[in-house]
Formats: structure tokens, sequence, C-alpha cells
């Protein structure tokens, strides 16, 4: 290669190098900021501000929903498959919330250990089937298929 | 030397408009009738989610459209780094081609992922890490669009926005990671280099057949405005003038 463009190059690979070093030493630096919701386990761990917006997110535990027969309340438990905490919502879920799903909740979380949601929002996986396919996989599982399995909330 | 020959004939630009001119007509004709046979069989044919329902259809268009809002990036950043380097004037044609291109399917897969989003996650937008970096993608392209706008010297435009779209490239990795690094609301990825895909297959041929075809669309489409824009700089030389007159004698 010639010595002229080499230099070029070089510059270039300088240009990239640096640039990405710099926003990734940002991202590292603002890595907390750039999460959008805290795990149950700092939920829990009382790492969170009190009575202040925060997101907060987890897998719905089966079985621990629970909604009031005359009003909108819905409460429920989010985990990370070790520790959970108590969710209070009152509205409308959305049409994927369910049992064994991931969710995310905006609201904040009071000093009885509680948090009191303003909005719900499932959290989708990643995988897709036809129903037969789940059917099938439903029946050859042992009933616990609706258990979070592949939590990753813990930090 | 002689192996550098080919390198040597791609820069030239009227070479390139002339090997390209019979290329249109069968990438249009494969790529439309990809898009039209996985359209129809993602809509169709495949079976609803077990989950989504019908919903989930999306996939066929926001995938591939993302997928090649990335990719577009990279052939971006790549033309402007060999225009850089060799000081070749085809390259930052291909750069400039590639930014409308890449901002349009960004516009798309963020457009797509919105409408899907309301129904799945119960909001059109959050600020995840996903979302707000591919909002960074669309800015980076209208930026070089901008750029190149912006400028009265031709020259000073294509190295201005070269020096951008290189200085970009770190956005990609970002946004193709960010679901693994960060807690996002969007899901991890279903179609991944290491493992298995984790969409059934009788889902995922179609969805294959839409990234193909989107592959083929995004060649067609940049070769078009590589063409567009060979004439529109070189419209003082004297093989385009001729061609135009050419043309102007055609009925």
């Amino acid at each position: 290669m010639h010595p002229v463009r080499r230099q070029r190059l070089f510059f270039i690979l300088f240009i990239v190098f640096f640039s990405s070093v710099a926003v990734g030493l940002m991202a590292f630096a603002l890595r907390d900021n750039i999460n959008l919701f805290y795990p149950p386990s700092m939920i829990v761990a009382g790492e969170v501000p009190l009575d202040r917006r925060i997101r907060a997110g987890g897998c719905v535990r089966p079985g621990s929903v629970s909604r009031d027969r005359e009003t909108l309340e819905t409460t429920f438990l989010l985990t990370d498959g070790i520790v959970d905490f108590r969710v209070h919502y009152t509205g409308i879920l959305p049409d994927l919330f369910a049992e064994g799903e991931a969710a995310v909740v905006n609201g904040e979380l009071r000093a009885d250990g509680g948090f009191y949601a303003t909005q719900v929002l499932a959290k989708h996986d990643e995988k897709y089937m036809p129903p037969e396919v789940a059917e099938t996989m439903a029946a050859v599982s042992d009933g616990h298929d609706e258990s979070c399995e592949v939590v990753q909330y813990g930090s | 030397m002689s192996n550098w020959q080919w390198f040597h004939r791609l820069g030239s630009p009227r070479w390139f408009y002339y090997k390209t001119e019979g290329w249109v007509p069968w990438l249009a004709a494969v790529s439309g009738i990809l898009l039209v046979l996985g359209t129809v069989w993602g809509l169709a044919f495949a079976p609803p989610d077990y989950q989504q329902g019908n919903s989930y259809r999306i996939i066929y268009l926001h995938v591939p459209a993302a997928f090649l809002a990335l990719i577009g990036y990279y052939v971006m950043a790549v033309a402007g780094a060999v225009g850089m380097i060799w000081r070749m004037k085809m390259a930052f044609v291909v750069m400039k081609s590639a930014a409308p291109i890449g901002a349009a399917l960004t516009f798309l897969s963020l457009v797509t992922g919105a409408i899907w989003g309301k129904p799945t996650w119960g909001t059109w937008w959050e600020w995840d890490a996903r979302i707000t970096s591919m909002l960074i993608l669309l800015f980076l392209y209208l930026g070089i669009m901008a750029l190149q706008a912006a400028f009265q010297s031709r020259d000073a435009a294509d190295k201005a926005s070269a020096l951008l779209a290189l200085i970009g490239t770190v956005n990609i990795p970002i946004i193709y990671k960010s679901v693994d690094w960060w807690h996002t609301l969007h899901q991890p990825a279903t179609l991944k280099l290491t493992s298995a895909p984790t969409i059934h297959s009788s889902m995922l041929y179609p969805l294959l057949t839409m990234i193909l075809a989107f592959y083929i669309f995004y060649a067609l489409v940049l070769i078009l405005y590589t063409r567009a824009e060979i004439l529109r700089r070189e419209g003082r030389t004297q093989w385009v003038i001729d061609l135009v007159k050419e043309e102007a004698k055609k009925p």
C-alpha cells in the first residue's frame, strides 16, 4: 500500500477506535441510567429511591396475580427467581400480561415494600411458535411451563 | 498490479454506470418475486403465534428492515473509508446514495416496532436502550444527508460525511447488543449468529425469505440511487452529454 494511503488508513482506524473508546466509557459510566428498569434484587435490597417515579421489572410469579372483585385493582409479585416484591396496580393490563411472563412496571416504591404502579407494560420474550406446538410442548412438560424459566434479572 | 484492476475499474463512474445497466431488471424481478412470496407466505400461510396471535406478523417487515438498516450503515461507512483512503469518487457516490435508503429502512423499523409495541407491550414508545439507539441511527443517517446538502464544495461535503459515518459506526454494535447489555423492554434477538433461532421453522422460513428479499431490494435501490448520483455528478463529462443526447433521440 502506498505510504500516503496507509497513513490515511491509520487515521481512519484511529478515529473509529478512539470514538468507540469514548462512547464505550460513556455507556459504562451511565450503565445504571441506560437500564430501563430496576431488577427485583435491587428493589428488595432497598437500593432504589422511595416515593419517586421509577421503573421496575421482573417475571410475574405464577399463581401470584389476584384481582379485586369490585374494582380494577390487581396485585401480583414480580420475581427474579430468588426474591420478589408486590405490585399494586389499578387499571387495564396489556393483553400479553400473564403469569410466568416478564413485565415492566412504572410507579413508586413505598415504605411498606409495595410497589404502586401507574403503568404496567408486558415485556415479550423472543420465542415464536404456532399454538399447536405450544400445546404439545405444554403437554410433554410437567405443567410448569409458566415458570419464568429464563429469568436473567439477577445482578 | 493486475489483481487490482477490478478495483480501479470500479472507481470509474462510467464503467459502473454501464456495467450495472443490465443488472437492474434482474435485481428488480428477483426482489419483486421474493418480496411477494415472503409477504404472502408470512401474512397468509404462516401459523399465528401462541401468545400474540396475528400481530406478530409485523416481524416480516420489522426484522428485515432493521437488519438492512444496520448493515446499510456499514455499507455507507466502508464506502466512506474507501473514499477517504483512495480518494475514490465512486466510493463517495455510494456513500451518499446509502444514506437516504438507510434512513428510510430505520424509519420503517421504528414505525413497525411502535405499531407492534402498542398491542404487545401496551405502549407505542419507551425510551429503552434498543429503541433509543435505533433513533440515534436515524439521526446519523439524516445527519449524513444534511452534511451532504450543507457544503458548497463537493469534496468537503464528502469528507465531512465520511467522517461522521465512520464515527457513527460505534452505534451499530451498541444497537445490536443493547438488549443483552442492559435491561430493556425490547426482547433479545430471535435470530442469533451463535445459536439456534427461537422461532418455529414454519414461521422462520418466510422470515428468511423476506430478509433475502430485502437484501436484494437494498442492492437494487442502492444501484439505482448510485446511477442517478453518477449522472448528477458527471453531468459535465462528455459521456454523460452523449448519453443524454442519445436518450433524447429515442421516441
